[in-house]
């Protein structure tokens, strides 16, 4: 079928969902808000209620609304009325909503989120008032919960796949990455390198070359681009295609930590459905580029996340990465020219593709083009994935949208970019997001994580928690890092035990700077930040536990027990085998 | 459960000739073993070594590095409490020594009576609702210790 027909197609079937007769059920079921509470037995109670009533309904599970607060979240279209929202559903109270409203159309209160559509009913607040959605600006996740995660056809009906058209029939290798360039996009996956950049260093060789893109997202605090995966897989894989065309590429992965099976299964779903529809494999729209995508999983190895581990990790081997030079351009996974992105970056592509340049440009600030997916998460009133544009400041990202620190609680501590990002004052409020003026204030955006802590965590307890982090997940190649995290964990642990003195803090220092020196990865030469970023906000707090006066108590009343399995892993069990 | 330990090779090989991936490297021979079996039998590091064609050395070198492999059956119900920072500034450590008190264990590992694995999870992915644990991989979130406990007497 030709992308025209197929186009024709589903922008029927999206009428037919949106205006037809029957009501229209969307319920939000991702990993991190869904899953857990149960989202996938309120689909299974709809379903029966369906049967039973004998009724004639769509049902369709959708991605994420970014406001996990209000998860799991329902919304019902019908009768041509404004799409209705209700959260935090249960899967006992929800045949009462749909009896209520499908029945005798009646809105039921409880639960009640607001409505979304161009009029509104009255007594109904309409949804963008709710905090957190207002203020979001969503390109990345454009479709997340407003199509259903597996049916190609919604996501061609808005808009999919016509990035990949207009580059493949219309546009040339160059102008594509070109336009890409020009649009300023940035990669998001910690390094923030431009992307366009990146894929025209891409070996001009014959024959295989690869697209790798990293979901292992082992950072504590961000979800986003699982959130991505679960909510929306389709523009991932549109974005992998067209950086396929961009490089001159061949095949592409799609890298996933083992055991996040919703992301990994509905990735799949995703890219069966494209190969059916002629966007993926063989002279794709009848020109001669032919791109294959495939899911590979990973391991637990936080390390594999780094570009050269990914690559020994789809071989198969252990994730520790190279020594570069050679670089993945050139030689990469197999030994084949590689170029790697986070799903975020590629997630944008199809829609700079589609809209120009010029129009990505214009959002955000002028070193940080588009927008930043933030993750909010810790010691915050509404916890969510929000989508924001750059120059959004901090403040208002933790106040206006994240609603504030719970129970009048203080800001202490924020923590962002992942553990090897650092810990920030209250004074980094003011700071805006965008990488540029994040790296000036000391931090990373990174993947989008942000941690909030409040006034009852001492900064040692939370840099302990950080440290360990990185020694459990140091991957052992280069000896700086693994000796060196275990020191530090071992005198963090100290003066959380009121036992340290000043010296330790020099001695801290001083491996900080070995471990910088004499590490591959930026996993060892970050591995200090955690603590140098704390003793810059709070060494007082440091200083208060060296005289076992921990300043909240919370080094004492929270002793994490840290696993005590290393790699090599299980290795007693190895010996006793 | 010791009888478990022993596989027989023909069964180990069907997993892996039916593995659900479509570039077979030693990892995903290993994962595909783990998810069939629950845990890495010893003779599975020689089948896995002759059918990629690597040494039993190369294997043994993966299947020690990442965290998820076990060398023994794992507990009936495995149970799962994230440590990652934003579960433990929202109380991940009392989880933690709750179970560890219910199950008489000092640290992750397995029951004496094999009804329960515990294990220690760096970061589960699901930081907003944290702290977070997971019941056979399945995730609950805005854990506390009550809750846990009454969860786990639920598991028969």
């Amino acid at each position: 079928m030709s992308f025209e027909a197929l186009k024709r197609d589903s922008d029927k079937r999206w009428l037919d969902l949106t205006t037809g007769t029957k009501p229209w059920i969307r319920v939000s079921s991702v990993m991190c808000c869904g899953t857990s509470l149960e989202s996938e037995e309120i689909v299974s109670v709809i379903a029966n209620y369906i049967e039973k009533n004998k009724m004639l309904i769509n049902i369709d599970t959708v991605g994420c609304h970014g406001i996990c607060y209000a998860g799991p979240i329902i919304d019902i279209l019908y009768k041509g009325q404004p799409r209705i929202f209700w959260g935090n559903v249960t899967k006992d109270n929800v045949v009462k909503i749909l009896d209520s409203y499908i029945k005798k159309g009646e809105v039921l209160t409880d639960n009640l989120l607001g409505s979304l559509g161009e009029r509104s009913i009255d007594g109904i607040k309409k949804i963008d008032d709710l905090p957190g959605i207002n203020l979001q600006n969503r390109i990345a996740l454009r479709n997340s919960g407003n199509i259903a995660f597996n049916d190609i056809f919604q996501y061609i009906a808005n808009g999919g796949f016509e990035g990949l058209h207009k580059a493949v029939t219309k546009m040339s290798s160059d102008e594509v990455i070109s336009e890409v360039k020009n649009s300023g996009l940035r990669g998001r996956g910690g390094a923030a390198f431009p992307t366009g950049l990146k894929w025209s260093f891409m070996s001009n060789s014959k024959g295989v070359k690869y697209i790798l893109c990293n979901c292992e997202e082992g950072d504590p605090g961000a979800y986003n681009d699982k959130g991505i995966l679960e909510s929306d897989p389709y523009t991932l894989i549109e974005g992998m295609a067209i950086a396929g065309y961009a490089t001159k590429s061949t095949n592409g992965y799609v890298f996933i930590r083992h055991g996040h099976d919703g992301p990994i299964e509905r990735t799949k779903e995703a890219i069966n459905q494209a190969y059916e529809n002629g966007l993926l494999g063989k002279n794709i729209f009848g020109s001669d580029f032919s791109f294959d995508i495939e899911v590979s999983l990973t391991g637990d190895s936080y390390v594999a996340g780094e570009e050269t581990a990914l690559m020994e990790s789809i071989e198969g081997k252990s994730a520790r990465p190279r020594s570069r030079p050679p670089f993945p351009a050139a030689y990469g996974v197999w030994g084949k020219p590689s170029t790697i992105n986070n799903v975020k970056s590629l997630a944008y592509v199809s829609e700079i593709i589609r809209n120009g340049s010029e129009w990505f440009k214009s959002i955000g600030t002028e070193s940080s083009s588009g927008t930043a997916i933030v993750c909010l998460s810790g010691d915050i009133l509404n916890p969510g994935m929000y989508e924001v544009e750059m120059g959004i400041s901090i403040k208002d990202v933790v106040e206006k949208i994240g609603g504030g620190i719970p129970n009048g609680r203080k800001l202490k501590m924020l923590q962002t970019g992942g553990p090897l990002g650092g810990v920030l004052g209250p004074d980094s409020l003011k700071v805006k997001i965008d990488f540029d003026e994040m790296a000036k204030a000391g931090a990373i955006l990174g993947s989008g994580g942000i941690i909030i802590v409040d006034d009852r965590t001492c900064a040692v307890d939370l840099t302990k928690s950080l440290v360990a982090f990185c020694q459990y997940e140091s991957c052992g190649k280069c000896f700086p890092c693994r000796l060196g995290m275990t020191h530090l964990l071992e005198i963090v642990e100290k003066i959380s035990k009121g036992k340290g003195n000043l010296n330790d803090l020099d001695l801290m220092n001083k491996i900080g700077k070995n471990m910088q020196a004499g590490s591959l990865c930026g996993h060892g030469q970050l591995g200090y930040n955690p603590i140098s970023s704390a003793l810059k906000h709070f060494q007082s707090d440091f200083e208060s536990c060296m005289d076992g006066n921990c300043p909240t108590g919370s080094c004492n009343e929270r002793q994490i027990v840290f696993p005590e399995n290393t790699r090599p892993s299980s290795w007693q069990t190895i010996k006793e085998n | 459960m010791s009888a478990l330990k022993n596989i027989n090779n023909e069964y180990i090989l069907d997993i892996l000739e039916n593995q659900d991936h479509t570039t077979v490297t030693i990892l995903s021979s290993l994962l595909s073993v783990q998810d069939g079996i629950g845990f890495l039998p010893k003779n599975a590091i020689k089948v896995v070594a002759d059918f990629v064609n690597v040494t039993t050395n190369d294997v043994w070198g993966v299947a020690s590095y990442y965290l998820n492999f076990r060398f023994d059956p794992p507990g009936k119900h495995t149970i799962e409490i994230c440590w990652g920072p934003s579960c433990h500034v929202n109380g991940a450590s009392k989880l933690q020594s709750s179970v560890l008190e219910k199950f008489k264990l000092k640290n992750q590992g397995d029951t004496s009576d094999g009804k329960f694995t515990l294990k220690f999870n760096t970061c589960l992915g699901a930081c907003p609702q944290a702290p977070m644990i997971s019941i056979n991989h399945k995730l609950s979130g805005k854990m506390n210790s009550l809750k846990l406990l009454k969860m786990l007497d639920k598991l028969k």
